[in-house]
């Protein structure tokens, strides 16, 4: 360490591509094989970090979702008529190819979505096979689980997933679903496909009966068809409110079965005795994790008046060192927007908040030239007014308000239609759990944030959605109870 | 020991403890021989003394504090490494569960196979047992309270005595799945296939200590063991009905908690959760929950 500036350049570290084998094309997972969408369409993939096009991919349509619905009616008997023992072997052998796939699935999840490999690596790849793991043992123990005597499955579960969590979302959507002797149709998001077909490998290598699992690679209307299609008995959601909102409509009269876990602007609340350094780690990592296209994200700071400017001054130096760029590399901490249609969402959004009148600060970030990308963005005078207050902008931009009681800050926090994470920082126990009671959220971190754990529910109150996924909880929603 | 049909002479194992990750002989020297059914000699078994015994309590209470710490998920997944370590040695189970309780090699199979998948059962419950046995407590008051289970520490364990490995992992996996450590007494008659289970928990990633498995008589070691100071627990479930009242009276002078025998006719059945709860403290903690004023709460 020569000279100081040298402290923070760090050498290329990109991790290996050569882990991971991409096909030119790929079909559609119906009844235990790859085929054609019925009326031959197909679309491309693209890495957001390059926009080059990684594969083209099948395009399903009603005929598609018919056909899957239908394949996985068929293997509904013999899966749900399993000893939950058999069932839950099969469960544990895709944890289990899973891990030992972990490092390819990590790769091929940063190429397709563009969050950084130590993300994918540490966190999305190692939860995933957890889950598994973890379901997998429910599926013998269900009489355990609180709902009474033999608890049945629904039927065919409709699973929707969005683009931020691609193979972690599959995995509490499958899961629990199939723990509980469902089987499952499921569309991955159109911006990220990949990694839902290879695990459609991934069952092919665990010998899972043919039908219990489908994927179908697609849009919004091949979702607002299986989410429709008259044979399914559950649908699970997850992804926007607004997408939520007309799901819970159109399962209107009908007996299937919901869950919708669906946008946030969770706040994070932080107090005068809070250690600063570990708040500041703790704020960065709630709103810039994953470039903060996570609907738990701490997107609203709440930061108590009298260390406002101490806070800020440590946040924004902080922000200063996060190294932007190729998601390969293994020191990059924000990576890439995961689509145009994205970006473009984030820049209105934000350009809206100036207009607004909050002050927009970005640290010194040089953006790569090709792919989508954003600059971590902190908004100071921000009011409860403000849209970037109020709107969920899916994106690494922090609007930042303050306040000067605890009764302030549960009133501004609890001020929002979303309810689905928050965040308190304090040295003071009782303090947390005071303010804990009073949040109108499904998760509340103290002292830490986006923390997950297949053992412990998720899910949000208000418009964040209903039902829980992962923990005893999230069994309720794939059981006839 | 089967007898090779070629001409080659084949090669004897030689049975030995499993205590701290390692496989002593007994010290006191000795020796035990073990037969078939049929009477025929299988092998020597160690003859443990109480030596043995209690340098199986240290090495069980060395290995408490990791094993007891370690998350649940990851105990859950050495015990499912456990089941696939076995299914990998299915042939030389089924061998030694035939010779060892007289069955055929059918039977023998569905014995081993349920010994497999008791140890994938066990592995699910390590990171669900406290939810289905803790939780939050509604308190009239201004308190959080949460009661969780936590392991009792050192358990004994009279393994069966007739059902030599299925009733043997039936008894083990439901003792250390939740955070305990076991020092095991196997079946007298019968203790070659706990020996050889040794060899499988050697070699799953298991810590070493975590279980100690001894073969000789549970008379003999059995009221050192119950009368052990750092012993915190004892299943009796191989004890016959005079054993089993005098280890439980030796067992009261430090109130190890006692899981009495109980007739088992089906080791095979669903084995519920008693085994596991048998060993489990629980932990309530209490915390204020304050109040919202500006300047919070004194505590």
């Amino acid at each position: 360490m020569e000279n100081k500036t040298s402290l923070f350049e760090y050498a290329p570290a990109p991790e290996s591509r050569s882990v991971v084998d991409i096909a030119p094309s790929y079909g559609l997972f119906i009844d235990g094989e790859f085929t054609d969408a019925a009326d031959g369409k197909v679309f491309k993939t693209v890495s957001p970090s390059s926009e080059e096009v990684l594969a083209e991919v099948a395009r399903a349509g009603a005929a598609d979702v018919d056909r899957a619905v239908q394949a996985a009616r068929r293997a509904f008997e013999k899966w749900s008529a399993l000893p939950g023992s058999e069932r839950a072997k099969y469960l544990f052998r895709i944890a289990r190819i899973i891990q030992e796939r972990s490092r390819e699935l990590a790769v091929l999840e940063t190429l397709d979505n563009g969050k950084p490999i130590k993300e994918t690596r540490d966190a999305d790849l190692p939860l995933v096979a957890a889950h598994f793991f973890y379901y997998a043992g429910w599926a013998d123990k269900l009489d355990h689980a609180g709902y009474g005597a033999n608890p049945r499955p629904l039927g065919v579960a409709g699973q929707v997933i969005p683009w931020n969590f691609p193979l972690l979302m599959l995995a509490w959507k499958i899961a629990p679903a199939l723990a509980t002797g469902n089987t499952v149709v499921l569309k991955p998001a159109e911006t990220t496909p990949l990694s839902a077909l290879f695990f459609a490998d991934i069952c092919r290598q665990a010998g899972l009966p043919k039908g219990v699992v489908n994927i179908l690679p697609g849009y919004g209307d091949a979702g607002a068809e299986l989410v429709s299609h008259p044979d399914v008995n559950k649908v699970a959601f997850t992804g926007s409110t607004a997408v939520g909102k007309a799901i819970a409509r159109q399962v209107a009269g009908t007996d299937k079965k919901v869950t919708l876990e669906l946008g946030g602007k969770g706040a994070n609340i932080v107090f005068d005795d809070a250690p600063v350094d570990q708040a500041v780690e703790g704020i960065v990592n709630g709103i810039f994790f994953n470039q903060g296209q996570v609907c738990c994200a701490g997107s609203r700071l709440l930061v108590q008046e009298s260390i406002h400017d101490e806070l800020l001054d440590s946040l924004k130096r902080r922000l200063s060192t996060l190294r932007l760029g190729d998601p390969l590399d293994k020191n990059t901490d924000i990576g890439a927007i995961n689509s145009a249609e994205q970006l473009a969402r984030i820049t209105a959004l934000a350009e809206t908040g100036e207009a607004e009148g909050a002050e927009r600060w970005s640290p010194a970030c040089e953006l790569p030239s090709a792919g989508y990308w954003f600059a971590p963005t902190l908004f100071t005078n921000v009011t409860q007014a403000h849209t970037v207050a109020r709107d969920e902008i899916f994106g690494p931009v922090l609007s930042v308000l303050t306040f000067r009681t605890p009764d302030e800050a549960v009133a501004k926090a609890n001020n929002s239609q979303y309810g689905l994470s928050a965040g308190i920082w304090t040295e003071k126990g009782s303090r947390i759990l005071a303010v804990a009671g009073k949040l109108r959220a499904g998760v509340v971190w103290a002292n830490t944030f986006n923390k997950f754990d297949p053992t412990s529910p998720f899910g949000g109150y208000k418009e964040s959605g209903f039902g829980r996924e992962g923990g005893r909880h999230g069994l309720e929603g794939y059981l006839d109870v | 020991m089967s007898e090779s049909s070629a001409s080659r002479l084949n090669v004897f194992k030689t049975y030995k403890l499993y205590v701290g990750g390692k496989f002593p002989r007994s010290e006191s020297g000795r020796v035990y021989e073990v037969s078939d059914t049929k009477g025929k000699w299988l092998a020597n078994a160690p003859l443990s003394s109480r030596k043995d015994a209690r340098d199986a309590v240290v090495a069980a209470r060395k290995a408490f504090g990791g094993w007891s710490g370690a998350t649940a998920y990851n105990r859950g997944q050495i015990l499912y490494r456990i089941a696939e370590m076995l299914e990998g040695r299915r042939d030389q189970f089924v061998r030694e569960v035939g010779e060892a309780e007289g069955l055929s090699k059918s039977k023998a199979g569905a014995v081993v196979d349920a010994a497999i998948d008791r140890w994938v059962w066990y592995a699910g419950w390590t990171d669900k047992i406290g939810q289905v046995v803790g939780g939050a407590n509604p308190v009239a008051g201004p308190f959080f309270n949460l009661s969780t289970p936590e392991p009792t520490g050192v358990v004994t364990v009279v393994a069966p005595q007739d059902s030599s490995f299925l009733g043997l992992v039936s008894v083990i996996a439901p003792v250390i799945a939740t955070g305990n450590t076991a020092v095991v007494i196997a079946s007298e008659k019968a203790p070659l296939p706990a020996l050889s289970l040794g060899e499988v928990l050697a070699t799953s990633d298991l810590p070493g200590g975590v279980v100690n498995i001894l073969s000789g008589k549970a008379a003999e070691m059995g009221p050192h063991l119950a009368a052990h100071q750092d012993v915190n627990a004892i299943d009796l479930a191989g004890a016959g009905a005079a054993l089993a009242k005098e280890l439980e009276i030796a067992a009261a002078d430090n109130l190890k908690r006692v899981l009495r025998p109980q007739p088992v006719d089906d080791w095979s059945a669903d084995p519920g959760t008693h085994r596991m709860t048998a060993f489990l403290e629980t932990k309530t903690v209490w915390h204020p929950t304050g109040s919202l004023g500006a300047s919070g709460s004194s505590y």
